[in-house]
């Protein structure tokens, strides 16, 4: 029973901490009379709605950017063209022959290792560890990521967990060829789903679908004992639960942070100067995510592992949760927005309508008073 | 390359730009068709309420169901109509006008104590009792010198709120 509780507001950011409410300035200073053009007066609100109709922060964090047009110029405009066709029929099918060719050699190792090896937990766990590193190297390659990591290397320790803004899922496979992490991750349908069910499972990743409220208290016990393992893979959970345009973070889930273990942040910042690694993931499936990638010149992004932090004397989980996302927005260079990201799925909750409606009461009465 | 803002002629703009009365300049009407085609996600030339409240910002409005009223299914010509009282462009009266018809649900060109106090329970919600809001209503009608049953007209609400300091501008951002 307890624990349920515990789940509700797990998943409650304080998003109400953000909202303004400057449109109550005028009718809200005491001492001054509630007259009626304060009452019929409402447009405030409308100029809110009107405003969030023209444009809203949430909106801009899930729009993937148009690479900007260079090519139309006339000796530039060849080359181009040029470009275009050595990407698509040279770079692509190469690209193509390197991942199937990593795959083979993965599965041709994976499988008999995963068999043979059954009983033998240590050793098993070593060389798929080593596999499925090769295994993202590949895929690194074959997009030919250029990839620059800053700081140390994580280690495999009990008792703490690496946190990363996330902007698509390959951020995680950039993550995975330096260190095998175990990730926490929603559910995928397809061929990402059967890997998920297969070859990430063995590095102990956790999975769930981010529309059923009983999978996020089954999660949360298995992060709880995961990471009390000693010979377990690092953990690494990406709090906004969503992919954002790496323009902007939305708001951290608290879950990551109220284990009461070490968090260290990763930041993670893409160069769109080839191609916007944002994964709409309304708009395409991942495997042409991939296609995408896989035919632009390059995916240039930077890695920070940053300065393992903990939760401070005083500190509220959601307190330590902004922290820590202030910490890697700051290092990424990218914008916070005080919205949740699961609003993709769900609308507000009516608390937020709730605390607008408050003050207006508030006002209301006090006229009340003052007669 | 081809992409939606280049869809829009010039032929189109001016089109629309007349039907909104000149509110919008041309560059503010390309960047709200982008954006129009971006909340309507599945292309159907317009956007429904759903749509509307996929907008977080918009969703948690307390008057965000009153305005659906307005906005639900509306084609882009219809949509910067609605918008064009946010218009910098428009006039004090024009805006009156519009919060007039936020109150005047029925269209009949008299706000009555109904109306308001159906406004006033979206704003206030449950934090506040019916009769309480009744007997507020009531005080400041009769303080201004309104009876509470008849109703207000337009030339009231111009009276009542054209005195400077209304904030009614929405600017549409251009790139």
């Amino acid at each position: 029973m307890n624990s349920s509780k515990l789940d509700v507001d797990q998943d409650q950011p304080n998003v109400e901490e953000y909202l303004t409410e400057a449109h109550l300035d005028g009718i809200l200073q005491p001492g001054r009379k509630l007259l009626l053009r304060d009452l019929l007066d409402i447009s405030p609100t409308l100029n809110e709605a009107a405003s969030a109709i023209v444009d809203d922060s949430f909106t801009r964090c899930f729009k993937s950017n148009p690479p900007e047009t260079w090519n139309w110029n006339l000796y530039l405009f060849p080359l181009w063209c040029f470009g275009l066709l050595v990407r698509y029929l040279i770079l692509f099918p190469i690209r193509v022959a390197l991942l199937v060719a990593g795959w083979v050699i993965f599965l041709s190792l994976f499988i008999p290792v995963h068999f043979v090896l059954k009983d033998q937990d240590k050793i098993r766990h070593q060389l798929e560890r080593v596999l499925v590193e090769f295994m993202c190297s590949v895929f690194v390659a074959s997009w030919t990521g250029v990839v620059k990591y800053h700081g140390p290397r994580p280690s495999v320790r009990p008792r703490q967990v690496f946190v990363a803004n996330h902007t698509s899922m390959i951020d995680f496979i950039i993550l995975e060829q330096m260190t095998a992490f175990a990730v926490i991750m929603q559910k995928h349908p397809g061929w990402v789903g059967l890997l998920q069910s297969t070859v990430f499972k063995s590095l102990g990743c956790i999975w769930f679908n981010r529309t059923e409220a009983k999978d996020r208290h089954i999660v949360s016990d298995k992060i709880k004992q995961h990471i009390e393992g000693h010979d377990n893979n690092p953990l690494l959970i990406f709090p906004e639960g969503t992919c954002v345009n790496n323009q902007y973070t939305v708001m951290f889930k608290k879950g990551a942070f109220e284990l009461g273990c070490t968090v260290c942040p990763i930041a993670i910042k893409y160069n769109k100067i080839f191609v916007d690694a944002f994964w709409n993931s309304k708009k395409l499936s991942f495997t042409m995510h991939l296609v995408r990638l896989m035919t632009s010149w390059a995916v240039v992004c930077e890695v920070w592992y940053l300065e393992p932090q903990t939760l401070q004397p005083g500190e509220t989980p959601i307190e330590f949760a902004e922290r820590v996302r202030d910490i890697i927005s700051m290092r990424a260079g990218i914008k916070k927005v005080p919205w949740d990201g699961y609003l993709k799925y769900y609308r507000p909750s009516p608390k937020l309508t709730e605390s607008k409606q408050k003050s207006f009461a508030e006002a209301m009465l006090r006229r009340l008073e003052e007669k | 390359m081809g992409n939606t803002s280049s869809m829009l002629t010039q032929y189109d703009i001016e089109d629309v730009q007349e039907h909104c009365n000149n509110m919008f300049s041309q560059q503010e009407i390309v960047s709200l068709y982008k954006r129009f085609c971006a909340l309507d996600r599945n292309g159907k030339g317009f956007i429904s309420a759903d749509e509307f409240l996929s907008v977080p910002e918009f969703a948690v409005n307390p008057l965000s169901q009153r305005l659906l009223r307005m906005l639900d299914g509306l084609n882009f010509k219809e949509f910067l109509a609605f918008l064009s009282a946010f218009s910098s462009r428009a006039s004090i009266r024009q805006k009156i006008e519009f919060i007039f018809k936020v109150y005047d649900s029925d269209g009949n060109g008299k706000v009555t104590l109904e109306d308001i106090l159906e406004v006033l329970r979206d704003l206030t919600g449950s934090f506040i009792s019916e009769e309480q809001r009744q007997q507020v209503v009531g005080q400041v009608l009769e303080e201004a010198g309104y009876s509470k049953d008849c109703g207000l007209t337009i030339e009231d609400f111009v009276k009542i709120l054209d005195m400077s300091g209304l904030k009614m501008e929405v600017e549409v951002p251009v790139d």
